[in-house]
């Protein structure tokens, strides 16, 4: 097979990411319904550092720091750990096809929020209890799984449809008995996924659980590939294939808990990132994950950037991913010239 | 000496699969196990890897017990090579050999330069590092199995054990990927086979392991089983060992067309 394009080296595309992911950060700060300058940008950021006689409105300070900056990490971090997930369980699972929910932590968050909705809890209680649902349901998927017999991995995916199926009929049942006229319509939203009304206290919140899981997938990276094989192979090639496992597991679910607990489903972005980043870097996890990682962040937050300017309302941001990316995945298939 | 099997047996449940196996293997040898299907070769070469615990018996590495030493000790001494495989990533043949290295690594290290030169002069032993920045996946059948079998001396382990290295090949590069097993033997190696084909037994190895039912049939130098009854036995189909070119080789033609 000759390949006649030339290839860019893995340094030059981590670099190209990262000026990317830098220069949409500070467009998006732009790009808003109130307008923020670049001089004001710089103008706040710069004084919290040094002091610098305020020449900006008092309203575009705390539309900045209250509202848009919160928003626009939180679009990164998301991004970023779906996609790191997404690569994360296609590799344990030995499948491609495989994304974030794949152990039913979107299932077990929507119910968490949707319960939430119900008993009117408020905002906060809502994230909270999203991410415990997410965790227990994945703790329930992983108990089932491993109590099939045969093949510990294909117990695992199917437990997680099964389980994530019987907490899906726990969220319609909560939408059958919630109050039509307020409560249906929040969990209906929440549903579609959303960054609206990202608070500082969000992003504190959400950013403990995703650094511990983010971490640790980052730092073994190199190890995954070697999970690729399956168990008994990695094991013959030295790796603790099962401790391995559950280690990348328990850290992807840990932050796919924290994104979709924060943000409401947010499809897609864990399947189609990772395969967009297989294609630019190959399957080498050492490298496939820092691309991942940037390149969700990057997509997340332009996608993030449509649903809140393109029309007057918001769009919520799941609606867009699914949009945007199922189109994209298609072209991406039916294009040859797969890097390895 | 290098790997020795002592009385080992193995049961799936009820099921007894392998009875009193005993039988040592030392480097710059090449043994090959010959069975009908389902007779428990891979079952006993996943005993001696350390992937499944034997019922009774013991596997020893160099006086050492294997259920004594970690997954990473264990692989610095026996390397598996399984049949050539398509995984379900594509990497390049660098990488392919670069993992058998894992093992020397830190938890959260990736190979750095000591490495990438092992895994260069791996892939230059066998004869194929023009193939490093390939696809594994497009590379033919016998190119990827002699990948697998760089990437095992690259994972620094002198106890080679390969599933039917030779099944699905063409005939040349069946006869090719033989070669380059015996050169390693020669090396110092210890090989350990499972074959379905006894003339290449005769050709290649020094010592030959026959099971049948769980129990070993017979044990010795290629000379001493490749014959009329063990064959016949083993297999269930009468046969006729033929030796040709002095003994140089044997070949096993069933008597009845």
């Amino acid at each position: 097979m000759t390949n006649n394009k030339k290839k860019l080296s893995y340094s030059a595309i981590i670099s190209i990411l990262f000026a990317a992911l830098i220069v949409a950060i500070i467009g998006s700060v732009v790009f808003g319904r109130y307008p923020i300058g670049l001089k004001e940008l710089f103008g706040i950021i710069g004084s919290k550092l040094v002091y610098i006689e305020p020449f900006w409105e008092p309203v575009q300070e705390s539309l900045l720091l209250q509202h848009r900056l919160p928003r626009i990490l939180m679009a990164c971090l998301v991004g970023c750990c779906l996609s790191a997930a997404g690569s994360a369980y296609q590799g344990v699972f030995q499948n491609p096809m495989a994304a974030p929910d794949i152990l039913g932590a979107s299932s077990g968050a929507a119910f968490g929020a949707a319960l939430a909705i119900l008993l009117d809890l408020g905002s906060t209680m809502t994230i909270v209890l999203a991410f415990v649902c997410s965790i227990v349901t994945v703790s329930v998927v992983i108990y089932t799984g491993s109590m099939a017999k045969g093949k510990r991995v294909l117990g695992l995916v199917l437990a997680g449809i099964m389980i994530g199926s019987l907490v899906s009929s726990g969220t319609s049942f909560i939408k059958l008995v919630a109050d039509p006229d307020d409560q249906l319509p929040a969990i209906t939203y929440w549903l579609m996924g959303s960054l609206n009304g990202t608070s500082p206290d969000d992003v504190k919140f959400a950013l403990i659980p995703m650094a511990i899981g983010l971490i640790p997938l980052f730092l073994l990276r190199w190890r995954i590939n070697i999970l690729t094989f399956g168990d008994e192979e990695a094991q013959t090639m030295g790796v603790n294939a099962k401790r391995l496992r559950s280690v990348v597991i328990l850290c992807s679910t840990l932050v796919t808990a924290a994104s979709v607990a924060v943000s409401g489903v947010i499809g897609w972005v864990g399947l189609v990132i990772p395969h967009l980043a297989r294609r630019l870097v190959g399957n080498n996890y050492r490298h496939l994950m820092p691309a991942s990682m940037l390149f969700g962040g990057i997509f997340l937050l332009l996608v993030d950037d449509i649903s809140r300017n393109l029309l007057a309302t918001e769009i919520p941001i799941g609606i867009l991913t699914s949009f945007i990316g199922a189109p994209f995945f298609i072209y991406l298939i039916s294009r040859d010239g797969e890097r390895y | 000496m290098s790997i020795k099997v002592e009385n080992l047996c193995f049961s799936y449940g009820e099921r007894q699969v392998l009875d009193s196996i005993s039988f040592e293997a030392g480097y710059g040898r090449f043994l090959s196990v010959l069975g009908p299907n389902g007779v428990g070769k891979s079952t006993l070469f996943r005993c001696m890897l350390g992937l499944l615990r034997p019922s009774a018996g013991t596997v020893t590495i160099e006086g050492n017990d294997i259920t004594s030493m970690s997954a990473a000790q264990l692989s610095r001494h026996i390397a598996y090579i399984p049949q050539s495989h398509n995984p379900v990533f594509n990497f390049s043949v660098l990488d392919m050999v670069l993992m058998g290295t894992t093992a020397q690594l830190g938890q959260f290290s990736s190979p750095g330069k000591a490495q990438q030169e092992l895994a260069e002069s791996s892939l230059e032993r066998l004869g194929i590092l023009h193939l490093k920045d390939r696809s594994y996946a497009n590379i033919s059948g016998g190119e990827r199995q002699l990948v697998l079998i760089a990437r095992a001396i690259a994972q620094s382990a002198k106890i080679l054990v390969m599933d039917e290295p030779s099944a699905s090949l063409d005939f040349g590069n069946r006869i090719r990927v033989m070669q380059t097993v015996k050169k390693l033997v020669q090396d110092g190696y210890a090989v350990i086979q499972s074959t379905h084909d006894p003339d290449q037994a005769y050709m290649y190895s020094d010592m030959v392991l026959a099971l049948y039912g769980g129990k070993v049939l017979a044990r010795g130098t290629p000379q001493e089983t490749i014959n009329d009854k063990v064959i016949s036995t083993l297999y269930g189909v009468d046969v006729e060992v033929c030796s040709m070119r002095c003994d140089e080789v044997r070949v096993c033609v069933p008597k009845k067309i």
